[in-house]
């Protein structure tokens, strides 16, 4: 008998599908190379900045949502080396460009699993701008945050389900 | 080549801007584009414009990809011009939706130059 999406759990929660995403997304739209990092990336270090968060959601099968965290700054060099354009501010423009990318992230993720692309469909982004939030989630099933490094920046990228057929 | 009067159909912006960029680098020029933000914008402009090629994306507000490609059936607009889908969502369910509804074939977000020129050239050459 073909296997549920729940048993396929450590298939799904694979930390290197994670990885892989990041550094196919950024490698092919941006042009450059994200690697992972040991230390992770901490609110606390960002008190001072603008923060701005893009999330999708996943529903079907699988319920949860993936972010994309980084401090605005970052979030205008992102797009500003997808674009070829340069933005002084966080406007408009580079938040659509941000919640397109953490769609692509969302996507290339939930692709890593046949089971998992088969059966579970994506929101259209929403993006977050500010300091004063926390991302919280009741019990999560299962909760991955890995933090990368661009240029000279770092971004964290998280995943969170909190169901699962 | 002649001029390729495309439709680019996406709710974002950025994304529209990179998709004309990367058809631009897979050298599909001379190109004239028309963008539209969500399947409504996507007919309207097929109701006031010729074009050889139509570029969508699935996940939209308001009316997605797959109903878009459906109204232009159902209202017999753009008829024989090739539709391509450029989207995140590439599950066998939705590549099959989207080929049902009418599309050519599929685009996965990220992409290359390379990809566009393989898959679009020969759709643009044929027309």
């Amino acid at each position: 008998m073909a296997m549920t999406l729940r048993e396929s759990v450590h298939l799904v929660s694979d930390p290197e599908n994670l990885d892989a995403s990041v550094e196919e997304v950024f490698r092919l739209m941006l042009g450059v190379d994200c690697k992972r990092q040991a230390v992770a990336w901490k609110l606390e270090e960002h008190s001072h900045e603008e923060l701005v968060t893009a999330v999708v959601g996943f529903g079907g099968a699988l319920s949860g949502a993936c972010f994309l965290r980084c401090s605005a700054g970052t979030a205008m060099k992102f797009v500003a080396q997808m674009t070829g354009l340069e933005f002084p501010e966080l406007d408009d423009t580079v938040q659509d460009g941000l919640g397109e990318i953490c769609n692509m992230l969302a996507g290339a993720w939930k692709g890593k699993v046949p089971k998992l692309n088969a059966q579970c469909s994506l929101s259209v982004p929403t993006v977050i701008a500010g300091r004063d939030y926390n991302l919280h989630v009741h019990k999560p099933e299962f909760e991955m945050s890995h933090t990368y490094s661009y240029q000279d920046d770092r971004f964290s990228v998280t995943i969170v389900c909190d169901g699962m057929q | 080549m002649k001029e390729v009067r495309t439709l680019i159909v996406d709710d974002s912006s950025v994304m529209r801007k990179i998709i004309e960029r990367t058809l631009r680098q897979a050298g599909i020029e001379p190109l004239v584009v028309h963008e539209a933000g969500s399947g409504v914008e996507g007919l309207d402009m097929l109701k006031t414009n010729e074009v050889d090629l139509i570029l969508s994306d699935i996940n939209m507000p308001t009316m997605d990809g797959l109903e878009f490609l459906r109204q232009i059936q159902l209202q017999k607009l753009a008829p024989g011009v090739p539709v391509m889908m450029i989207t995140t969502e590439s599950s066998e369910e939705h590549v099959k939706q989207a080929i049902q509804a009418g599309a050519r074939g599929y685009i996965r977000k990220p992409f290359t130059a390379e990809q566009m020129k393989e898959r679009i050239l020969p759709l643009v050459n044929a027309a």
